[in-house]
C-alpha cells in the first residue's frame, strides 16, 4: 500500500486555476465518493481551501494512482490535462507523509503559522469519514498529522504574535485594555486598512463603534454595515471622550487630530487611557500626542516594524518545527512497515495453531483415557514446538528489512496463507 | 548546639523565598525559560514552613508573634504572601511572582538579622485590641507592598508600550489596564485596613495608657501614610491620576510605609518600639 498526494497550492497555481479545480460545498463529498469507486485508489480524502486543493490517497500502484487521480480531476472539473500537469505536484511515500505533516502544521501555508488550515483539514477528514472513503492508512496519517501539528504548536512559537498590521493593532489593544468588550472604537476616514482593522476589533468584541468621515454618506455606510454610529466630522472630537481606540485613516494632507484636542479630551475622560493608531500617509495625528500621559500613539510604520520582527520570529520557529516533522516521519514510516507484515504474521500463527489443534485431537483420541496432568503435558509440548518453529519467521517479518515485500510473499506461498490483498478494513 | 524548631522552620522558609526570588528574577532576565511556576511552588513550600514557625511562636508566646522586630517583619512578609497567593490564583497575572517574591525575601532577610527571642507581652498591652490592631495594620501594609510591586510592573510595561519595544517581557507582563485596576484595588483594600488599624490602635492606647493620641513618632508616621494613600485615592477620583502617576505614588507610599516600619523604630524611638 502506498500513500500518494496529488495537489496544487498558491505556489504552483494562480488563483484562476485554483478556483477552477476547487471542490466547493456538496461537490467535495460527491468527488470523494466518485474517487472511492476507483480500483487503484483504495482510500481518499480531498482538501479544498482557497489556497490549495489536495487529494490524499492510498493506492495499490503509484503510477496508476497518479494517472487515475489526474484523470479524475480533469474529468470532474472539465480542465485540460496539460494545464493541470503544469500546476500539480506529486508526493509519494515518505515525501507524502512529510508534506501532510507540513500542511497540517501550517509550514506550507502562505502565511506560515496561521492556524486555520488544521481546522480545514479536520473538516475534510470528517467528511471523508462520513462517506467512508478512508481506511487504516489515511486515518492513521490524518490523526498523526493532527497530533504533529498540535505538538508543533505547543513546542514552538510558530503561531504566536501577529503577522498582519490589523492583528498587531488588536494585540496591542489587548495589552493596553485587557478586555475590549467594555471599550469603544472610532474609525476616522475610510481606507482598506482602516476597514480591516475595524473588522478585527469588532470581531474581538469592542462595545461601541463610531465612524466619522468628511463625506458623511461614507460614515453612514460603515455605520450600517458594522452596526455602529455615524458621527459628523465637524464634531468628532466631542465623541472622543467616550472613545478608547481611534484609528485614523483619512486622506487629509494635514493633521486632523491635534495635541490640544487630545489633551482636553484626556482631561474630560479623567485620563482613561487612549490608543490611537495613525495608518494614514501622510500622517493624520500630531506625533507630539504620543508624549501625553496615558495616550499610546502608533503609526503604520511602528506596526509594520512589529509585524516584521514577528515574521522573523516565526521563521526561526519554523526551523524548529521542520525538525519535529522529520522526527515524526520516522515513527510513522515504521508504523506503516510493521502494519503490512501484521496480517501475514497473524495468518501464519493461525495456520500453525490450526494444525496443532487438529493433530492434537487426533492423537488424544487414539491414546484413549488419560490423566488430566498427562493431557496438559502433551498440550504444552505441542504448543512449545509450534511456537519455537514460528518464532524465527515471525521475528524476521517484524524486523526492518529491505526485501520485506518479497519475504512476505514467500511466507504466504510457503504456508499457503490467504491474505486479503489490501488493508481496506474500515476502522 | 541545639537548634530550636522554630528557628529551623524560619531558615527553611527564608531559603525557599530566596530560591523563589532567584527563579522569579531568572524569568525576567533570561526570558527563554519559564521559571515562574517553580517560583510559585517554592514560595508555597516556604509559606508552609513560615506558617508553622508563626504557629509555634504563637503557642509559645501566647499572642500573635509581633512583639519584636524579628517577629514583626516576619509576620509582615507572611501577610504579603497571603495577598500574593490570592492574586496569583485569582487573576493569574504573568510575572507577578518575579516582582513580589523579592519584596517578601527582603522582608524575611531583614527579619533574620534581628534578635529572635520570644518576649512576653507586658501586661499593660495585653488586650484583644492588640490582636485586631496588629492584624489590620499588617494586612494593610501588605496590600501597600503588593500595590508597590504591581506599580513597578506597570511602569515597566508602560515604558514598553510607549517606546514601542514589544519584546518577550512585554508579552509576559499583564496588560496595563489589569495592572492599573489591581493596583487601585489593593490601595482601596489597604486604606480602610490602615484606617481601622489606626482606630483600634487609638482605642487600645486609651485602654493601656489612658490617652488616645500622644504624637508619638509611630503615630505621626502612620498618619502621614494614611494621608498619602488618602491623597492617592482622592487624586485618582477627582483628577484622574491613574496609570503612571498612580503607579509612582503607590511606590512612594510604600517607601513611607517602610520608613514608618523600620525608620521610626531605629531613628525616632517611641512607644511602638518592639524591643
Amino acid at each position: 500500500m502506498n500513500i500518494l498526494i496529488v495537489g496544487l497550492n498558491h505556489n504552483t497555481a494562480p488563483v484562476e486555476i485554483r478556483e477552477k479545480v476547487a471542490f466547493d460545498g456538496p461537490m467535495l463529498e460527491e468527488a470523494m465518493n466518485i474517487l472511492k469507486e476507483s480500483r487503484v485508489v483504495k482510500e481518499n480524502i480531498i482538501l479544498s481551501t482557497c489556497n490549495r486543493v489536495e487529494i490524499y490517497a492510498s493506492v495499490s500502484d503509484i503510477d496508476a494512482g497518479i494517472e487515475n487521480i489526474k484523470d479524475f480531476i480533469s474529468g470532474f472539473h472539465q480542465v485540460n490535462r496539460d494545464l493541470l500537469d503544469n500546476s500539480l505536484y506529486i508526493h509519494k511515500g515518505k515525501e507524502a507523509v512529510k508534506h501532510m505533516f507540513r500542511v497540517a502544521s501550517s509550514l506550507d501555508s502562505m502565511v506560515v503559522g496561521e492556524p486555520q488550515i488544521l481546522g480545514q483539514l479536520k473538516d475534510a477528514f470528517d467528511a471523508a469519514m462520513k462517506n467512508r472513503t478512508t481506511g487504516v492508512y489515511l486515518n492513521k496519517l490524518m490523526r498523526k498529522s493532527v497530533s504533529v501539528a498540535k505538538r508543533i504548536r505547543t513546542e514552538t512559537k510558530i503561531s504566536e504574535n501577529a503577522v498582519s498590521i490589523s492583528f498587531a493593532a488588536v494585540e496591542l489593544a489587548k495589552k493596553i485594555f485587557d478586555d475590549l468588550s467594555t471599550k469603544a472604537f472610532m474609525l476616522m476616514g475610510a481606507g482598506e486598512m482602516g476597514e480591516l482593522a475595524a473588522r478585527h476589533l469588532i470581531n474581538n468584541g469592542v462595545k461601541d463603534v463610531y465612524f466619522t468621515n468628511r463625506t458623511e454618506a461614507r460614515a453612514e455606510e460603515f455605520a450600517a454595515e458594522f452596526k455602529g454610529k455615524a458621527v459628523p466630522f465637524e464634531t468628532f472630537v466631542d465623541e472622543l471622550v467616550h472613545t478608547d481606540i481611534v484609528i485614523c485613516s483619512t486622506g487629509a494632507r494635514h493633521y486632523t487630530l491635534l495635541k490640544d484636542q487630545v489633551r482636553r479630551t484626556m482631561k474630560s475622560r479623567k485620563q482613561k487611557p487612549m490608543f490611537i493608531i495613525d495608518i494614514a500617509v501622510p500622517r493624520n495625528v500630531d506625533p507630539e500626542i504620543g508624549k501625553l500621559d496615558n495616550v499610546y500613539l502608533y503609526t503604520v510604520d511602528d506596526l509594520n516594524q512589529i509585524v516584521d520582527s514577528n515574521k522573523q520570529e516565526r521563521a526561526k520557529e519554523a526551523e524548529k518545527a521542520e525538525g519535529i516533522v522529520v522526527e515524526e516521519i520516522g515513527s510513522f514510516v515504521k508504523w506503516t512497515k510493521s502494519l503490512s507484515a501484521t496480517p501475514t504474521i497473524i495468518a501464519l500463527r493461525n495456520r500453525a495453531e490450526e494444525i496443532r489443534k487438529t493433530e492434537l485431537e487426533k492423537t488424544l483420541a487414539k491414546l484413549g483415557p488419560m490423566e488430566e496432568k498427562q493431557i496438559r503435558s502433551i498440550e504444552n509440548l505441542t504448543s512449545l514446538i509450534v511456537n519455537k518453529l514460528i518464532h524465527f519467521p515471525t521475528s524476521a517479518l517484524k524486523s526492518e528489512n529491505e526485501n520485506k515485500e518479497q519475504m512476505l510473499d514467500i511466507v504466504q506461498q510457503l504456508f499457503k496463507l490467504e491474505i486479503e490483498s489490501d488493508n481496506n478494513d474500515k476502522t | 548546639m541545639q537548634i530550636e524548631l522554630n528557628v529551623l522552620l524560619f531558615e527553611l522558609a527564608l531559603t525557599c523565598y530566596f530560591l523563589a526570588t532567584i527563579a522569579g528574577l531568572f524569568e525576567i532576565f533570561r526570558g527563554k525559560k519559564t521559571t515562574s511556576r517553580l517560583a510559585i511552588y517554592l514560595s508555597v513550600i516556604g509559606f508552609a514552613f513560615h506558617t508553622a514557625n508563626i504557629i509555634i511562636r504563637y503557642i509559645e508566646g501566647g499572642h500573635i508573634p509581633v512583639t519584636n522586630m524579628h517577629e514583626a517583619t516576619s509576620f509582615f512578609s507572611w501577610c504579603v504572601l497571603i495577598l500574593f497567593f490570592f492574586h496569583e490564583f485569582r487573576y493569574k497575572l504573568g510575572l507577578l511572582s518575579s516582582f513580589i517574591m523579592p519584596i517578601v525575601f527582603i522582608l524575611m532577610f531583614s527579619a533574620s538579622i534581628f534578635p529572635r527571642e520570644i518576649k512576653v507581652l507586658s501586661p499593660v498591652l495585653q488586650s484583644y485590641w492588640f490582636g485586631i490592631h496588629v492584624v489590620l495594620a499588617f494586612l494593610g501594609d501588605a496590600a501597600f507592598a503588593m500595590a508597590c510591586g504591581i506599580g513597578i510592573m506597570y511602569l515597566i510595561q508602560e515604558r514598553f508600550v510607549k517606546s514601542k519595544n514589544l519584546g518577550g517581557l512585554f508579552q509576559k507582563l499583564p496588560s496595563l489596564q489589569a495592572l492599573d485596576d489591581i493596583n487601585y484595588h489593593l490601595i482601596t483594600l489597604g486604606f480602610p485596613l490602615l484606617t481601622f488599624a489606626m482606630i483600634t490602635g487609638v482605642i487600645w492606647a486609651n485602654s493601656a495608657w489612658g490617652t488616645y493620641w500622644r504624637w508619638d513618632p509611630k503615630e505621626v508616621w502612620s498618619l502621614i501614610t494614611w494621608l498619602i494613600y488618602a491623597l492617592v485615592i482622592h487624586l485618582r477620583l477627582t483628577l484622574g491620576w491613574r496609570g503612571k502617576k498612580a503607579a509612582i505614588l503607590s511606590i512612594v507610599g510604600f517607601v513611607i510605609v517602610i520608613f514608618a516600619f523600620f525608620g521610626v523604630t531605629f531613628i525616632l524611638k517611641g512607644r511602638h518600639i518592639f524591643m
